[in-house]
C-alpha cells in the first residue's frame, strides 16, 4: 500500500511529524507509523505544563501487539494536547497528519534543523524493514 | 519408562529421519568437558514405591486435621466445600496453558472474567486482575503502580506498623533498587494520626491493612476519614484486607480506597504449607493501564457471539519488555479459580455465614479467655476473628503446654515482630473451631499459666 | 451445543449453595456501623455451580487433551501421582508457621529438594522461595546487584541482555533499577562475542543469558561468554526456562553461570494450571549463597532438625512464608520417581523429538528453519512463510490448527526470528502423535496454497471463533455485574 507523506511538515527518524506556526511545534505521528502499528487503541497523552527535552519520549501510542513511544523533536514547554485522543485514539488512524498529539512552546527552534522534510523521509522509509 | 513412550525401533526410525547414529551427536555444540556429569541424586522409584515415601513423609508432619489451631498471622484454616477440588482437579483447567489462544481457552478466560467480578463485587472496587503471587506481592505491585499513576514525581510509600511484617519485608525487597522511601512502620502506637502526619507532598501511597495484622478492625468512618486526608495531600490509598471478612464487613472500596489488595488463601486454596496463595489485588478504573499483572476483558468473534481475552497486554512483559508494568508473566491463575468457584459455591449467603461464625465463634474465645486472670484482652478494641492475648509467661512456653497437653497448635507468638507487646500472642478464631476446641484452649491456657508448671521449649 | 451462560445471569436470589452450621457458642452482637450494605455475589445451588464450571471446562484445550507444542513453555505430560501426594493431608493441611519440630517431613521435602535442584544444575545453594520463573529471575538481578554492591562494585548498571531474550529479562532488569543494554545474535544463533566485547565494562553488572536459548540451540560459545563476562567484573545470570534440553547433559553451574532461576512448571512437570500457579527456584555459586532470598530450610548445628534461616546477607524475602510447597511437593515426587537416569533420559528423549521434527519440517519445505543447518535442542524455530502462500501469516497457519483440533505453538517469539513459529514436543510425545501433527503442517501448508481463505477464516471448529482484541482494548469491559 502506498503511504501518505504531507510535504509541509518535517520529519524524524523516530517517525514524528512536525508544523512549526510561530513558536509552538505541533506533533503528530506519520502515517508509516499508523501502518506499522496498525489498530490504536490508547493514547497516553503528556500533562500541559511538563518541561521537555528534545529527544524525550513523551507521550505512547499503543495497539493491541505494540506500544510506541513518541519522543519530542523540540524542548519546551507542553501546552496543549490533544483531548479528542482519549475517546478516538483511531483517528490517528484514519488522519495521521491532522489528528495531531501534543504542542511544544519550543525553547529552541534550531532543534528542527536536525528534522528531515518529506521526500528525505520517503527515501529514508525506502530502507527500512517493514 | 516413566512418562517416556518411546520404543527402541521409534528411537531407531527417529534417529534415521535426522541422519545420526547415536543421540551424542545431538549433544556436539555442548562443551566436552562438561558433558554427562554424574548426578548424585536417590534412585528413582516406581509409583507404588514413591506413593509409599511420600506417604512416610506427610505422616512425619502434625497437621490440622489431627490437630485443632489458633494460628492465624496471614495464612488461615477456614473451610474448603469439596466442590472446589473437583473443579480444579479437571485436567482441562490445571494442565492447560495460559491462555493465548482464546479461540480454545474460552474456559480459563471466562472463569477469571468471573472471577474478576465476584473479587470487584466483594472488594467494591471497579476493575481487579486475575492474580498477583500472594498477598504481600500484591502490596509490593500497589507501591509500583502508585509511583506510576504520581508518574514518578513522589518517591515515598508510607506504610503503618501494623501491615503484616511479612508484607511489609517484601515491599522493601521489591523497591530496593527502585530509589524509593519505605517509611512509617517505626511509629510507635497503632493508629493512623501519626501516619497521616507524616503524609506530605512525597508520599506517593500510604498502605494500612483492615483489619490489621493484630486484628484490630478500623470503623468505615475512621478509614474515610484517613482516605480523605491522605487523598487531600495528593496520595493514594491502598488497603489491605480479608476477603473473608468482607462478606460481612464495608468493603475498602467503599470508604475511599485507591487500590485494595488481599490474600485469596482463605478462599477455598488451603494452607498448604504457605503457598500456591493468591495475590487479590484491585484498584479504580481510570488507573487500569498502570496496573500490573493479567487482565480479562470482554468482547466478541467474528460472528458477533460473546467471548473473553487477555487484554491491554501492552502493560506487560512480553511486549513492553523494560517498560512493562511488571515482569509478573505467570500467576496464580489455578488459586483465582479456586476462589471463583468457592465463592460461586459459597454465595453471598455461605460466605456471610462463614464470616458470622468467625465473627462469633473469636469473641466467645475473646470473652472467655479475657476472663482468666493470667491473660489479657483489649476487649474494647472492635477486632473481626484475630486479638492479642497479653500472656504471664513466653508464649513459646504456653504453646509446648497446649501442644503437649492438649493437642492444640497456640496462637503466633508476636514477640520478635512486636517486642513492645511483651509476653503476646495473636489468637485466630475460624468456623472451623469448634466451641470444644475453644473450651479446651481455656482450660489449658489456665493451667498453662501455673508458674508451678516448669516448661522447657525444646530447640 | 454451544454453552455461554455468565455466572451471574445464573443467579436466583435466595438461592444457597453450601451450608455451614449454626453457631455453637452464644453470638455476639455485630455493631450495624461496620456490617456491608449489600454483597453482590450469585446465589446458585451446588449442581449449578458444578455444571457450570464443567460446561467451562469442556471449551479449554489442555495437555490432558492433546499435542500442545508451545516453545519455551515444555508442556510435558503431568504426572498424576504428584497431585495425588501434593494433596496428602500431611503436606496440604499445614500451617506454615507452625512450630519446625512439628514439620520435619515438610521442611525435610524442601531440605531436599533444594539440594536436589542444585545437584542437577550445579550450583551450591538453592532458594525454594520464588513463585514463579519471573519471579525468581527478579530475585537472582537484586542478587547480582546486592553482590556487586557487597564489593564495592557502586558504578554498574548495566545489564546485558541477548535480543533473543524473553520479554520477563529486560523487565526484571528496570525492576532493580538497571539499564537493559541488547547484544545481537550471531548467524548461527549465537551471542555475538564480538558484540559482546565491545559493550562489557565496568559500568556492567553482568549479562543474562537462556542456554540453549530462545532459538532452541546451545550457545556454542557459553564457557567464553562466561569468562569473558568475569574477567570485566561481571556476573553470569542464567535463565532456566530451558533446563528440559540438558539435564544429566550438562550443568549450567560448571560452564560459569553464577545465578539460575527454575521453572517447576516446565522443567519438572508441575501443571501450568491456566497460567499458575508455577514455583521459580533459584539457585547460585557459593560466592552468591549469603544473598539468596529467604528464609531457606537448612539444618540445626548438631544436624537433627530443620531449621528456617535467613542467608546472611540476604536480598530479603520475596514472597509470604516459604513459596509455593504444594507445587514443590508435585516438583520433588518427579524428581524421586525418575533419578538422575531418569531426567537424563528425558533430556535426551526431548532433543531427540525436537530434533526430528526440524528433519521432517526440513524435508518437506513447506516452513523456512532459520537455524535449521544446527541440531537445535528442545525446540525448534521455524516460520510460518509457506513457499507459494505469501498472503498466509504464522497466524493463520496457528488458527487452523486449531481446526485439527491442535493447540498452535509458540508464535511471534523470539523476535528476532520473523513470523516465528517455536515448536517445543517435550519428551512424553510419541513419534506416531509427532507424525500426525507434521502430517497436518503440511496439509495446512498445501491449504494455504489452494485455498488460503481456510486459514484467513480459521478457526470454524474451536468453541468461538477469532475475537476482536482491538475492541476489547479500546473500551475495556473487565467486569460485569448486576
Amino acid at each position: 500500500m502506498t503511504l501518505k507523506y504531507d510535504s509541509t511538515l518535517k520529519y524524524a527518524e523516530t517517525d514524528e511529524w512536525a508544523k512549526v506556526e510561530d513558536d509552538v511545534v505541533v506533533v503528530g505521528i506519520s502515517d508509516y507509523a499508523q501502518d506499522a502499528l496498525s489498530d490504536i487503541v490508547y493514547v497516553e497523552l503528556p500533562e500541559v505544563g511538563d518541561e521537555i527535552g528534545a529527544g524525550d519520549a513523551v507521550a505512547t501510542v499503543e495497539s493491541v501487539k505494540a506500544a510506541s513511544d513518541i519522543n519530542s523533536p523540540v524542548s519546551g514547554e507542553v501546552i496543549e494536547v490533544n483531548e479528542a485522543l482519549e475517546d478516538t485514539p483511531e483517528m490517528i488512524n484514519e488522519d495521521p497528519y491532522g489528528a495531531w498529539i501534543f504542542k511544544v512552546k519550543a525553547s529552541d527552534l534550531a532543534e528542527l534543523d536536525a528534522l528531515m522534510d518529506a521526500d528525505a523521509y520517503e527515501a529514508f522509509n525506502e530502507n527500512r524493514e517493514h | 519408562m516413566r512418562y517416556i513412550p518411546h520404543t527402541e525401533a521409534e528411537r531407531q526410525a527417529m534417529m534415521a529421519a535426522i541422519g545420526i547414529q547415536d543421540i551424542d551427536e545431538l549433544f556436539a555444540a555442548v562443551p566436552a568437558d562438561y558433558r554427562y556429569p554424574q548426578l548424585d541424586l536417590p534412585e528413582p522409584m516406581t509409583e507404588m514405591e514413591v506413593m509409599r515415601e511420600l506417604e512416610m513423609m506427610a505422616a512425619d508432619n502434625a497437621n490440622l486435621r489431627e490437630f485443632a489451631s489458633f494460628l492465624g498471622a496471614g495464612a488461615y484454616n477456614h473451610f474448603v466445600p469439596a466442590v472446589v477440588d473437583t473443579i480444579i482437579s479437571r485436567g482441562e483447567f490445571y494442565t492447560a496453558y495460559t491462555p493465548y489462544q482464546p479461540e480454545i481457552s474460552q474456559g480459563t478466560l471466562q472463569a477469571a472474567f468471573e472471577y474478576q467480578s465476584m473479587v470487584a463485587a466483594l472488594t467494591g472496587m471497579e476493575v481487579v486482575n486475575a492474580s498477583h503471587y500472594d498477598g504481600a506481592t500484591a502490596v509490593a505491585e500497589a507501591a509500583v503502580m502508585a509511583v506510576n499513576i504520581q508518574r514518578h514525581k513522589r518517591r515515598t510509600i508510607l506504610i503503618s506498623p501494623t501491615l503484616h511484617p511479612q508484607y511489609r519485608q517484601v515491599l522493601r525487597t521489591y523497591t530496593q533498587g527502585m530509589d524509593l522511601k519505605i517509611v512509617g512502620d517505626e511509629l510507635e502506637g497503632h493508629d493512623f494520626h501519626a501516619l497521616i502526619d507524616m503524609c506530605n507532598k512525597d508520599t506517593a501511597l500510604v498502605v494500612v491493612q483492615n483489619p490489621d495484622f493484630l486484628g484490630k478492625l478500623h470503623t468505615p468512618q475512621e478509614m474515610q476519614d484517613l482516605a480523605d486526608a491522605v487523598h487531600a495531600k495528593g496520595a493514594l490509598l491502598a488497603v489491605a484486607t480479608d476477603p473473608i471478612a468482607l462478606g460481612l464487613l464495608t468493603p475498602p472500596g467503599d470508604y475511599g480506597a485507591d487500590i485494595v489488595t488481599a490474600d485469596g488463601q482463605v478462599l477455598g486454596n488451603g494452607l498448604n504449607f504457605g503457598g500456591p496463595y493468591l495475590g487479590i489485588f484491585a484498584f479504580r478504573a481510570k488507573h487500569m493501564r498502570k496496573s500490573s499483572g493479567r487482565l480479562v476483558g470482554e468482547t466478541v468473534d467474528v460472528d458477533g457471539n460473546k467471548g473473553y481475552v487477555l487484554t491491554l497486554s501492552t502493560r506487560e512483559q512480553h511486549i513492553r519488555r523494560e517498560k512493562a508494568t511488571s515482569n509478573i508473566c505467570s500467576n496464580q491463575a489455578l488459586n483465582a479459580l479456586v476462589a471463583a468457584v468457592y465463592l460461586a459455591a459459597m454465595g453471598k449467603h455461605g460466605l456471610r455465614k462463614a464470616a458470622e461464625l468467625s465473627w462469633h465463634k473469636a469473641h466467645y474465645a475473646a470473652q472467655k479467655i479475657d476472663q482468666l486472670p493470667a491473660y489479657g484482652v483489649a476487649n474494647d478494641t472492635p477486632f473481626f476473628k484475630e486479638f492479642v492475648v497479653t500472656c504471664p509467661r513466653p508464649v513459646s512456653e504456653i504453646n509446648q503446654y497446649l501442644l503437649e497437653e492438649y493437642g492444640i497448635i497456640g496462637g503466633y507468638d508476636l514477640s520478635q515482630d512486636y517486642p513492645e507487646l511483651g509476653n503476646a500472642m495473636l489468637l485466630c478464631v475460624t468456623e472451623m473451631n469448634t466451641r470444644e476446641e475453644i473450651d479446651d484452649l481455656v482450660t489449658a491456657l489456665q493451667e498453662a499459666a501455673n508458674p508451678q508448671i516448669r516448661l522447657e521449649v525444646t530447640q | 451445543m454451544k454453552y455461554d451462560a455468565y455466572i451471574y445471569d445464573l443467579s436466583t436470589p435466595g438461592r444457597t449453595g453450601v451450608d455451614l452450621p449454626e453457631p455453637d457458642v452464644p453470638e455476639t452482637p455485630i455493631p450495624a456501623e461496620f456490617v456491608r450494605d449489600e454483597l453482590p455475589l450469585p446465589e446458585l445451588s451446588l449442581p449449578q455451580v458444578t455444571r457450570h464450571y464443567l460446561r467451562l471446562s469442556q471449551k479449554n484445550y489442555a495437555v490432558d487433551k492433546g499435542f500442545y507444542p508451545l516453545g519455551s513453555c515444555t508442556m510435558k505430560y503431568n504426572p498424576k501421582v504428584n497431585e495425588w501426594s501434593s494433596r496428602l493431608p500431611g503436606f496440604a493441611a499445614l500451617h506454615p508457621l507452625q512450630d519446625p519440630l512439628l514439620t520435619p517431613g515438610a521442611m525435610g521435602l524442601m531440605y531436599d529438594l533444594q539440594n536436589m535442584i542444585a545437584e542437577i544444575a550445579g550450583f551450591d545453594a538453592v532458594s525454594l522461595q520464588p513463585a514463579a520463573g519471573a519471579h525468581g529471575e527478579f530475585a537472582g538481578v537484586l542478587i547480582m546487584r546486592a553482590a556487586q554492591l557487597a564489593r564495592g562494585e557502586t558504578q554498574r548498571h548495566k545489564i546485558l541482555v541477548p535480543d533473543s531474550a524473553h520479554g520477563t529479562n529486560p523487565a526484571s532488569t528496570a525492576m532493580a533499577g538497571f539499564t537493559a543494554v541488547q547484544i545481537p545474535s550471531d548467524a548461527d544463533g549465537n551471542v555475538d562475542i564480538d558484540a559482546l566485547k565491545a559493550k562489557l565494562d565496568d559500568e556492567v553488572i553482568g549479562i543474562m543469558i537462556t542456554n540453549p536459548n530462545t532459538l532452541g540451540l546451545f550457545e556454542s560459545n557459553i564457557v567464553e561468554v562466561c569468562e569473558l563476562v568475569h574477567e570485566a567484573g561481571g556476573l553470569v545470570y542464567g535463565d532456566g526456562a530451558n533446563l528440559n534440553a540438558i539435564m544429566g547433559i550438562v550443568r549450567p553451574g560448571d560452564l560459569g553461570i553464577d545465578v539460575m532461576h527454575f521453572n517447576l512448571h516446565k522443567t519438572f512437570s508441575t501443571p501450568h494450571g491456566g497460567g499458575g500457579p508455577g514455583s521459580g527456584p533459584v539457585g547460585v555459586v557459593a560466592e552468591l549463597a549469603p544473598f539468596l532470598p529467604g528464609p531457606i530450610v537448612d539444618l540445626n548445628d548438631a544436624e537433627d532438625a530443620y531449621i528456617w534461616k535467613q542467608p546472611e546477607q540476604s536480598i530479603g524475602r520475596v514472597k509470604s512464608f516459604h513459596g509455593n510447597f504444594g507445587v514443590m511437593v508435585k516438583a520433588y515426587t518427579y524428581i524421586r520417581m525418575l533419578g538422575a537416569a531418569g531426567l537424563r533420559e528425558v533430556s535426551e528423549t526431548a532433543v531427540l523429538n525436537a530434533n526430528y521434527m526440524q528433519a521432517r519440517i526440513l524435508k518437506s519445505g513447506n516452513y523456512p528453519i532459520p537455524y535449521g543447518h544446527r541440531f537445535c535442542m528442545h525446540e525448534t524455530v521455524a516460520q510460518g512463510k509457506i513457499p507459494g502462500a505469501e498472503d498466509v501469516h504464522t497466524l493463520d497457519v496457528a488458527k487452523r490448527l486449531i481446526d485439527y483440533d491442535y493447540h498452535p505453538p509458540t508464535i511471534y517469539f523470539p523476535l528476532i526470528v520473523h513470523e516465528a513459529l517455536m515448536m517445543e514436543p517435550t519428551e512424553t510425545e510419541d513419534k506416531e502423535t509427532i507424525d500426525e501433527f507434521l502430517d497436518t503442517l503440511d496439509k495446512i501448508a498445501e491449504e494455504a496454497r489452494e485455498n488460503a481463505d481456510l486459514l484467513h477464516q480459521a478457526p470454524v471448529n474451536a468453541p468461538i471463533r477469532r475475537l476482536d482484541e482491538v475492541h476489547a482494548a479500546r473500551k475495556p469491559v473487565l467486569i460485569r455485574l448486576p
